[in-house]
Order: C-alpha cells, then sequence, then structure tokens
C-alpha cells in the first residue's frame, strides 16, 4: 500500500508540470487549449530521441521546454493572428503534432530502457531508489516552477496576461497588445506541458506516441480536485492546490485501481468526474432554483 | 486636437443587414474642448468613439489626433493618448484583479512591460491618495478584487483609470447609463471636475439632454450617422431640453420617440 501511495505522489507530481500549464490555458487565459495532448508527447518524444542518441537528461529536458514553446506559438498564432477559434487552434496544433512527434522519434516508441535519466543521476548521487529520486526530482521541479510562476504572474506582463484572460477589451483599452499576451500565455503553458512531458517519458523509461491522449481531461480533473479540496485563497494557494490536486488525483486513480476497476475503464472514469465537477455550478441553480419554488409554493398553500 | 474628416463607418456591408452607422462625419475638437453627444439609438454616438478608439476601422475618412493620423493603428497602440469609459461598468476593469492591480495597469498605458513588478510600494502609496479622490472608501480597500464593487464603484475606478495618464482624449460612452440616478449623478461631477481638473478635452456620449446641456462646452447631435447639430459657447448654455427637442424634429425629420433621450 505505501508503495502504491509513493508511486501515486511521485506521478501526481510529474503531472502537476503539466497541470500548471493547464491552469495557465484554462483559468488565467481561459482557453480550453487541446494543444496540450500533443506538446505532452512532443515533450516525451524530444527528451527520448535525445537520449537515446546519447544526450544529456538535463539539457534534454530544457529541449522538451523548448519544443513546447513552440507548440504554443503555433496555436497562439492561429488563434490570434489567422483569427481561428481557440478551440479548433488547439484541436489544429494537435493533430499536426502526432506527425511531428512520429518525425521526432523516428518510431510509435522509443524505450529508455537502461540509460541514464535525470533520476538515474539522482539516484546514484543521494542512494535512493527509482521512487523516491522522481519524488525529489518531481517536487523540486514543481516547487521552483510554482514559485516562477507566483513572480511572473506579479510582473508588468504577468499582469497584463492575466487581465486579458479577465476582459481583453480593457486590456487592449488600457494599450496591450493582447495577440502577444495570449501567444505568451499559450507558449508558457504549452512549455510546461512538455517539460512534463519529459519528466514523464524519463521516469516510465519510455516515449509513446500514444501517451497524449487524454490528458487535458487529466489536467482539468487534478485543477478542478486541487480547487475543490484546496481553496483558491491568493494566487500562490492557487498554485499549489494545482500541485495538490494532481498529487490528489494519482491518489484517488491507485485506489480505485486497487479497487478493482479494469484499468481500461480509467479514462470514462475521468471523464465522468470532469463533467460531475464543471456540472456542479448548474446543479447548484437546480437546487437554489427548487428551493425558492418550494417556498413560494408553501408560501401560497 | 482631434479632426475626424469624412468618417464612414458601414456595418455588414453588402449584406442585407448592411448599416450605415457613421455617414461622412466630420468634426474637430479645439483643446479643451468638453464635447456632449446627443442623439437617438442607432444615431452612431457610439460608433463615432468606437472608432476614434480602434475598435472599428472606417471604410473611408481620416482621424488625427494632434496631427498624428491615427485612424490605421490598432487600437492597443491608440490607447495611450486616450482615456475610456464604456456604458457597461463590467467593461472597463478586469473583475479577478485587485483595485491597485486595476490602477496599474492604467498607469502602464502607453508604456512598455516589463518584468518589473505590476504594482510598485510607491504606486500604492499614490493610488491611495487618488482613490480617496472619488470619496468611496475605496482607498481602504485597494486589495479587494474588482468583482466585489457596485457598479457605481467600479464605473469611478474606471473613470480613475482612464484619466490616471491625463490622457490627451477622454472618450465617455454613455458612462453612466446603467447606475442609479443618484450614482449616475455621482460619476457626473466626478467626472465633470477631472474633466475641468485636468483641462483635458473630452467627449461625453450621453441620452440625457439635461446633462449634455448642462455639462461641457459644446453639444453635437447625431443622427441616422451625421451631425446634425453643433453648437458652443453661449449658444449652447442658453439651449433648454424643449429647444433641443424641436431642432432634434426639425432637423433629423424624425420625432423624439425614445423616452431616456428626453428624461433628466
Amino acid at each position: 500500500m505505501e508503495q502504491i501511495l509513493l508511486g501515486a505522489v511521485s506521478l501526481g507530481l510529474l503531472w502537476s508540470i503539466m497541470t500548471l500549464g493547464v491552469y495557465i490555458s484554462y483559468r488565467v487565459l481561459d482557453v480550453a487549449d487541446l494543444t496540450v495532448e500533443g506538446s505532452i508527447t512532443l515533450g516525451a518524444a524530444v527528451t527520448a530521441r535525445l537520449i537515446v542518441t546519447g544526450g544529456d537528461p538535463y539539457v534534454a529536458l530544457v529541449f522538451s521546454f523548448l519544443a513546447g514553446l513552440g507548440a504554443g506559438l503555433v496555436t497562439g498564432l492561429l488563434h490570434t493572428k489567422l483569427r481561428i477559434p481557440a478551440l479548433l487552434s488547439g484541436i489544429l496544433t494537435m493533430i499536426a503534432l502526432y506527425s511531428v512527434n512520429l518525425r521526432v522519434m523516428g518510431m510509435a516508441n522509443i524505450s529508455m530502457l537502461r540509460m541514464t535519466t535525470a533520476y538515474s543521476i539522482i539516484g546514484s548521487l543521494l542512494g535512493v531508489n527509482k521512487t523516491l529520486s522522481v519524488i525529489i526530482l518531481g517536487g523540486a521541479m514543481a516547487l521552483i516552477i510554482v514559485l516562477i510562476l507566483y513572480w511572473f504572474f506579479g510582473t508588468e506582463v504577468g499582469s497584463a496576461i492575466r487581465a486579458t484572460g479577465n476582459n481583453p477589451f480593457m486590456v487592449r483599452a488600457q494599450g496591450v497588445n493582447t495577440d502577444n499576451t495570449i501567444i505568451l500565455g499559450l507558449m508558457l503553458a504549452n512549455g510546461l506541458v512538455a517539460l512534463s512531458g519529459g519528466l514523464i517519458a524519463q521516469s516510465q523509461n519510455y516515449a509513446d506516441v500514444q501517451m497524449g491522449t487524454g490528458s487535458i481531461v487529466i489536467g482539468l480533473a487534478s485543477l478542478i480536485i486541487g480547487e475543490v479540496l484546496f481553496g483558491k485563497r491568493n494566487f500562490l494557494s492557487r498554485l499549489l492546490s494545482v500541485l495538490f490536486g494532481a498529487i490528489t488525483y494519482r491518489i484517488i486513480i491507485a485506489l480505485v485501481l486497487r479497487l478493482g476497476m479494469p484499468a481500461d475503464d480509467l479514462k470514462l472514469f475521468t471523464a465522468i468526474t470532469v463533467a460531475l465537477a464543471l456540472s456542479l455550478p448548474r446543479f447548484k441553480d437546480l437546487r437554489d432554483t427548487l428551493k425558492v419554488s418550494m417556498n413560494g409554493r408553501k408560501k401560497h398553500a | 486636437m482631434l479632426k475626424v474628416e469624412g468618417l464612414t463607418k458601414i456595418f455588414n456591408p453588402g449584406t442585407i443587414n448592411e448599416k450605415t452607422a457613421l455617414d461622412d462625419v466630420s468634426l474637430h475638437l479645439k483643446p479643451g474642448d468638453f464635447v456632449t453627444v446627443i442623439g437617438g439609438n442607432g444615431a452612431g454616438k457610439s460608433t463615432l468613439l468606437n472608432a476614434v478608439a480602434g475598435v472599428y476601422r472606417p471604410e473611408m475618412g481620416s482621424i488625427y489626433l494632434d496631427g498624428k493620423r491615427i485612424d490605421r493603428l490598432a487600437e492597443h497602440k491608440r490607447a495611450k493618448d486616450l482615456g475610456r469609459v464604456f456604458q457597461d461598468p463590467l467593461m472597463g476593469t478586469a473583475a479577478d484583479m485587485e483595485i491597485q492591480e486595476n490602477l496599474a495597469l492604467a498607469l502602464r498605458r502607453g508604456k512598455r512591460r516589463g518584468l518589473g513588478w505590476g504594482v510598485t510600494a510607491r504606486e500604492k502609496v499614490a493610488f491611495r491618495e487618488k482613490l480617496a479622490t472619488l470619496g468611496l472608501g475605496l482607498e481602504d480597500r485597494m486589495s479587494v478584487k474588482v468583482r466585489l464593487l457596485s457598479g457605481g464603484q467600479r464605473q469611478a475606478l474606471t473613470l480613475l483609470m482612464a484619466i490616471l495618464k491625463a490622457p490627451k482624449l477622454l472618450l465617455l460612452d454613455e458612462h453612466t447609463a446603467a447606475l442609479d440616478p443618484k450614482t449616475a449623478r455621482q460619476v457626473l461631477a466626478l467626472s465633470d471636475h477631472f474633466i475641468q481638473d485636468l483641462g483635458l478635452t473630452c467627449m461625453m456620449v450621453t441620452h440625457n439632454m439635461r446633462d449634455a446641456i448642462a455639462f461641457g462646452n459644446r453639444l453635437i447631435m447625431m443622427s441616422q450617422g451625421r451631425v446634425i447639430l453643433d453648437v458652443e459657447g453661449d449658444e449652447k448654455k442658453l439651449l433648454t431640453v424643449e429647444q433641443l427637442v424641436k431642432l432634434f424634429s426639425s432637423r433629423s425629420g424624425e420625432e423624439v420617440n425614445n423616452d431616456r433621450m428626453l428624461l433628466g
């Protein structure tokens, strides 16, 4: 049981970086960006290709991040300069990335078995096992990224990006080019997603062209779990709640699998969870209307 | 100051919904002019302001601000010389950001935004002072999210943001129409105070004829995309609502059938 829990925490930490990316596009920019499904695989593909050709695993992660920036840039340009709706722009980039990822890897999957990864370096340095080294590296990176994001969204540029998601009309009236802030936000979001993809690939020792399927839903589920359970008081606590949400999601999944749910049903389970969570406000409305009409009936009776 | 020449804006050209919102409008504003703009629904008042601000690209005509041609500039590039307040109180501010963050966004209008702090400690001190001039107690709630403010408070904040950098031209687009009468009077008085105090050039669209006469030094009336009346100085001061109504029907060929345009 302890092993399962530790495994879930380690996986959650790696996915939390991806979830931070989803937070930027979905919550800060208010764009449902499906590029994520392709850019997480792109990050994995870039890392895997570099590692099997003898590259340094940490340098490989930097290149994963850069590749993600590029993916976000493409979606951003499609959406702002060519005025393609955000959802469709993301889908286009996602589909395009499928081919790109195959090209990057040269095949449908790459194994990094028994090769030097970021975790094996940490493991031999600190003398800890694989799971612990994933938790150490993943946790450190997630925390550092949270702090960087907290700083960045407090700067002039960061404030302008936040305001763009809030009220693009107002932001333009204040002299901000909203095309640029949207592009920048999408780049940052997908950079983090691709970095997360690189970290995940190194932890499972392989990259697969299919691994991104459903990742946006996992990101949303983690995001919403974090918001519901850990609140959203100020910006720092929001970012941290994203992190804890991603870990909680993995623990929940580990538990339901242990309780005997077939792994094949995982995506259905996640989709239903997200649908329920997203429709919560609607249920609350219905309940309130029901209450009011019931009270009204009582009065007239 | 502002020179608008032969401005024409057509919405949905070539379709069944084609509408000429501005029809060859020319207008010159002198520095310090405070122009009130009246007219019925669809007269082109808001379209004129939005064309100046760069929300719409006109089909024909030109717009100069301080001798510089601006009608081909993107909206965000014109923003540094303009202050704008909109009819919808939700439109002028970012709801999920703090009062001081909104002001800081406005303070950086026309500046390059970098990686410096979004709001500095020194700016907060200055904002506190400025907010106090609104007389709404907002200076003690600077880190409150704008979402929690009333419509009137949001509109007063938007006004403060608009004049924070003393713009070359202030555009008020029926900015009190969505407020209750008492709040509307307060926001209008504040606007007038800032305009006089800073000597701003301003165009204020209003539905209210009484306000249009009471405020500003010049009044223009629009109908069907054209300017049909342009009076200033003493001639404007001596106008009455009855005269305006008469002028409106004689010049536009329509009756005043819009209650909102009459009542004060």
